[in-house]
């Protein structure tokens, strides 16, 4: 049997976006843009482009995560609306 | 209000849906893009630049302008992030530790500064103890990724990987560093000026080797042009793009460390993560 492995991955990019953009704590918006973007990666990767996969995984799972939780160490963490 | 921008985002959203509605099927032979370019790279790519990786080609050679001014954007974000954030005034109180007994000093005048050493150490306002298992992972484990971030780099012709991403992986290599220590244990081994040095240096470099094609007799950013000047005439396309994407490395490596120490101390480059 031939697994829609993208369909599954893709209803977790949407329930990581939706997540990240409703969760109260930064710091978790933080962590979530990072499990985003690595199944981002994973989707490029199913869909033949390493490159640009590689590149997700490096860019936007791995610095990107470590940028917003510098930004969150240097104000509040919760956010306010 | 909120009403207002949930309707605009809504109707934003349905006009995209919309839109790709008209894109052509996920590798569709009949889309614009398969018929003339992709059969063209495909065909000629390996034969004309000798590398077997088709996105290097096109990346570094075919669209060799576009990933320059990549690389210059990328240098221009670690330039605005040092003009908005670096803070040059010297802060006035510090902490330090007495090692032996772990009492803490607050200096309250910023004239009076201890030497620090076997004695006494800097400290943050948020300082933890050390924790011992965490350092010496990092510190095994930070020659690797620099190991591995350069065979990325290197071995950008052959398969996935490049310039920019091998970047990113060096750069990251210098975070941990300062999360698993501390920044000023970053800053003690790579000054700020040397970043700021290396930042514009891999733009150089980028540039550099596209230039020197013009007075070799070819166009800018033509590598064949540089075929007497290296070794292995043959494979001068391939040599070209390595060392582009060596250039476009250092950059990235630069910027990342450069954004990261402003953006963790917020400009004061003395304490944080």
């Amino acid at each position: 049997m031939h697994w829609p492995i993208d369909l599954i991955v893709l209803t977790f990019v949407i329930f990581c976006a939706i997540a990240a953009i409703s969760v109260k704590d930064l710091l978790g918006t933080a962590i979530l843009f990072g499990a985003y973007s690595f199944m981002m990666c994973l989707l490029w990767a199913v869909m033949g482009a390493v490159d640009v996969a590689f590149t997700e995984a490096s860019v936007g799972a791995g610095v990107s995560t470590v940028f917003f939780v510098a930004a969150v160490f240097s104000t509040s963490r919760r956010t306010k609306d | 209000m909120k009403l207002l921008g949930f309707i605009i985002v809504c109707l934003t959203g349905t006009l995209l849906l919309y839109g790709t509605g008209e894109f052509p099927d996920w590798g569709d032979p009949n889309s614009p893009a398969s018929i003339h370019l992709s059969n063209y790279y495909i065909e000629k790519a390996v034969e004309q630049t000798q590398v077997p990786n088709l996105v290097t080609a096109v990346l570094a050679d075919y669209r060799g302008f576009d990933t320059m001014f990549e690389t210059a954007v990328i240098f221009c974000a670690g330039l605005a992030c040092f003009l908005l954030l670096r803070d040059f005034r010297e802060k006035k109180e510090r902490f330090y530790r007495h090692v032996p007994t772990g009492v803490i000093l607050h200096v309250k005048s910023g004239k009076k500064v201890l030497k620090t050493g076997k004695e006494f150490e800097h400290m943050d306002k948020d300082w933890v103890p050390s924790d011992l298992i965490i350092k010496t992972v990092c510190r095994i484990l930070i020659p690797f990724i620099q190991i591995y971030a350069m065979y990325v780099v290197a071995h950008g012709d052959f398969s996935p990987g490049g310039g920019f991403q091998g970047g990113v992986i060096f750069g990251s290599s210098l975070i941990l560093l300062a999360i698993s220590y501390d920044l000023k244990t970053l800053l003690k081994r790579v000054k700020e000026k040397v970043l700021g040095i290396y930042a514009a240096l891999g733009v150089l470099i980028y540039v550099g080797i596209a230039a020197i094609c013009m007075p070799m007799g070819g166009n800018f950013l033509d590598y064949a042009a540089l075929a007497p000047l290296v070794w292995d005439p043959h494979h001068v396309r391939a040599l070209g793009m390595l060392g582009v994407e060596i250039g476009v490395g250092i950059a990235v490596t630069a910027v990342m460390a450069i954004i990261y120490i402003n953006i963790v101390s917020e400009g004061r480059h003395d304490e944080g993560l």
